[in-house]
């Protein structure tokens, strides 16, 4: 708690670092950032190659946690790193598909402009889209089968189709850890099973995918791997250990919502100097 | 395509419209007994569009490229949603321009000189912004309050130093209130050099960071994540919209540069789906509002020319949004009657087709007509179903006889033609195998199936139909199942 009282940003345990051969290690890691959940004390070490869930309540941190990750919102204190080294020098190893609702679907783009997106990195400052950024976009494409739609303007899209062409922009990123937040919201049973698929091969090709997800029933149906959050690690591990009743309780109800509750209004209290403004 | 008598109507309306327009305006103009408003010779008219006269020609110059320039950063400025924005910092160069003013005054002698002024609205411009973000991150206001109060407190503040610049006896404040509403009579050489100057800029920065600025606009958070510094982008984007900004307050003034930077923008946006050429038209634009509006401000003399620039550019986005040919309305009606045909096309090729199979018991083909004297009392008992007038019939019968769909021979029947009759297969084909998925699927009952289909299957796409075609694999692409239904067709002969 005390770190909270700090300025944001100072970040002193900076320099430490993970295992090399984990994904994702995260060490005490607290972001209050506001009008945004609070996160406390998180502790995590995912292995690789498996599709983990990251479950909990409205409010609990999950789109904050991987915004942590990926330096999107400041963290109080804590230190993360991907396979050993801090994400700055790892981004070409990490993908992400946002919430679908976080872009206005309006903007004059076609399906292959958004998934060449994932390839500006490599294309560098300055430099065009050529031919050869476009054939490949159109590939990945086809991995969500959404090839025929390449040219179709993207507010003419579905929800479930718009949703694929996000994570077809996350594969052309040709990651090893996918972070994706909340991919079967308000989608389409065709593209639900769509995604699915795709992330069973994503597994079978050994890749890492941490998936921010919201239905109960699907998770141990979907993922072999959970991460129990509400402000606080509840657990995290395999599904046939941790996808408990116990602590699905601990998760959702009973004692931790009065954590919850103190932290939220620690958050609103303005005396505090990382306290929501 | 539109039929003939819908086009008549449009015209009609349209030239109904400007005529009003028209005789709304001379109404006014010439019910103003004063002589202000001086309409142009036709040697005047000729000498402004021949550009022989120096100072217009360097005005018309200069008021395009900077409808260019607004117009290519005021895409991006509409897209990140920042259009406000600009508006709080054209206010808020007031109270630096009359500081700098005031200053120079004090020090100098000379509250004129240009670079100054610029400066003095620059710094300020940007303390405007600073200001905004300020109390968006500080406060619990959101960012419409955040601008209001920006937008207010700074352009009062600016007020009252004018007052000040005014009433000082050293100093000639007269010409200030140019900054305010405009004035490009008075534009220089100088002047425009500068503006051309920040349109090139403009330019070279849009086109170098095309993707980037495209990027941030769409998902900035994605862009983040990627490594891209989307702040200093952000940055770099709205330098640019200051720079045009305060480059622009002389010639339209800083009440109406923020309509330069969106309109054009707001009006490309109803002609394209691609960025590139969203861009690329509002820079077009522009540039003929400027060009236009300037040309027009130098024939009637006393017309303030940022008025008739904006005026211009409204002309050009309300004449987008009604003819636009991607969004505009016009397109929009168009599209949907276009719609509406081919569905009651498609309708009638597949009762004809149905009427056939129910008749003949065998296979369908060309020869089978429909005689067109049963069109009267019995096709007419067919219809009555779908609610459609004798004349609709007709009319689609026609369309569809042009449209090489059916043919009428010389003993008054129609035929399929082969295209018609692919196409009358094609639709049947659709329907039924939607209505096989609602009985076995969806629990609909064979009698109300034939309606829920039929709204269904003129939008069926391939990938629905191949689906559809999965769940039912005893059916053969080339086959027609047969209707689960008995078809409502009053019994003839042909």
């Amino acid at each position: 708690m005390l770190e909270l009282l700090k300025r944001p940003f100072e970040n002193e345990s900076a320099e430490q670092t993970g295992p090399a051969d984990s994904p994702l290690w995260i060490h005490d890691l607290t972001v209050a950032y506001h009008r945004k959940p609070v996160l406390w004390d998180i502790d995590l070490d995912l292995p690789e190659g498996r599709l983990i869930a990251v479950v909990g309540p409205n409010g609990a941190g999950k789109s904050t946690l991987i915004k942590a990750v990926l330096g999107l919102v400041p963290r109080a204190s804590g230190a993360i790193s991907i396979y050993g080294r801090p994400y700055d020098s790892q981004r070409h190893l990490v993908g992400y598909v946002p919430q679908r609702e976080s872009v206005d679907w309006d903007f004059p783009v076609n399906a292959m402009d958004v998934v060449a997106m994932g390839l500006y990195r490599q294309i560098g400052w300055f430099k065009p889209v050529a031919r050869r950024h476009q054939q490949k976009a159109i590939e990945n494409l086809e991995k969500v089968g959404m090839a025929a739609y390449a040219k179709r303007q993207i507010s003419q899209l579905s929800g479930g189709q718009q949703q694929r062409v996000f994570l077809a922009r996350a594969l052309a990123q040709d990651a090893r850890l996918y972070f994706m937040d909340e991919p079967f919201a308000g989608v389409d049973v065709a593209t639900e099973r769509a995604i699915i698929a795709l992330l069973k091969e994503l597994k079978s090709a050994g890749k890492t995918c941490v998936v921010v997800h919201h239905d109960l029933q699907t998770v141990p149906a979907y993922f072999d791997h959970v991460v129990l959050l509400n402000m606080r690690v509840v657990d995290s591990g395999p599904i046939e250990t941790v996808f408990t009743e116990e602590n699905l309780k601990k998760t959702y109800g009973g004692k931790l919502t009065l954590l919850s509750q103190a932290l939220h209004k620690y958050a609103d209290d303005t005396r505090f100097p990382s306290g929501k403004k | 395509m539109i039929s003939k008598t819908t086009m008549f109507r449009l015209l009609l309306i349209a030239v109904t419209v400007a005529v009003a327009d028209l005789t709304a305006v001379v109404a006014f103009a010439s019910g103003l007994s004063d002589p202000h408003i001086q309409w142009p010779s036709a040697e005047e008219l000729i000498r402004v569009i021949s550009f022989q006269d120096y100072n217009t020609r360097v005005v018309i110059i200069g008021t395009t490229l900077l409808g260019l320039a607004a117009g290519l950063i005021g895409t991006f400025l509409l897209l990140r949603k920042r259009a406000l924005l600009s508006d709080a910092i054209s206010h808020a160069t007031l109270p630096g321009i009359a500081l700098a003013f005031i200053l120079m005054t004090l020090t100098l002698g000379d509250g004129k000189i240009l670079l100054g002024l610029i400066a003095g609205a620059t710094i300020f411009s940007v303390l405007g912004t600073a200001s905004v973000l300020f109390i968006q991150k500080q406060t619990r206001l959101k960012d419409d309050a955040a601008l209001g109060i920006v937008l207010s407190v700074y352009f009062g503040l600016g007020i009252a130093l004018m007052g000040m610049a005014t009433r000082m006896e050293a100093g000639n404040a007269a010409g200030l209130s140019s900054f305010i509403y405009g004035k490009t009579a008075s534009m220089l050489f100088f002047d425009a050099l500068l503006i051309a100057l920040v349109a090139l800029i403009a330019i070279v920065f849009c086109i170098s960071f095309f993707k980037e600025f495209a990027l941030i606009c769409f998902d900035a958070e994605f862009g983040a994540s990627q490594g891209w510094p989307v702040n200093r982008l952000d940055f770099l984007m709205m330098t640019i919209v200051v720079v045009v900004t305060v480059i622009g307050l002389q010639a339209v003034g800083l009440i109406l540069v923020v309509a330069l930077l969106i309109i054009p923008a707001a009006a490309a946006r109803f002609w394209t789906f691609s960025l590139r050429h969203m861009l690329w038209l509002s820079g077009l634009f522009g540039a003929l509002s400027g060009m236009l509006g300037s040309g027009i401000s130098a024939l009637m003399a006393n017309l303030p020319a940022g008025a008739v620039i904006v005026l211009t550019a409204s002309v050009l986005f309300i004449f987008s949004m009604v003819f636009g040919s991607a969004r505009g309305v016009v397109r929009l009606v168009f599209e949907r009657l276009k719609l509406r045909r081919r569905i009651l096309q498609e309708n009638l090729l597949r009762d004809l087709y149905e009427w056939h199979e129910s008749m003949a018991d065998t296979v369908v083909n060309e020869t089978l007509a429909v005689n067109l004297e049963w069109i009267g009392p019995r096709l007419a008992d067919l219809l009555t179903q779908r609610s459609w007038s004798p004349r609709r019939l007709n009319r689609t019968i026609q369309r569809l006889i042009r449209n090489d769909r059916l043919v009428a021979d010389g003993d008054n029947r129609l035929h399929f033609t082969e295209k018609g009759m692919r196409i009358a297969k094609e639709v049947v084909r659709k329907h039924r195998l939607w209505e096989a998925y609602l009985i076995a699927h969806a629990d609909v009952a064979t009698g109300t199936v034939d309606l829920s289909a039929d709204r269904i299957e003129h939008i069926l796409d391939e990938d629905i139909i191949r689906q559809l075609e999965d769940l039912f694999p005893s059916v053969s692409p080339r086959d027609l199942p047969r209707s689960p239904h008995k078809i409502n067709i009053a019994e003839g002969t042909v």
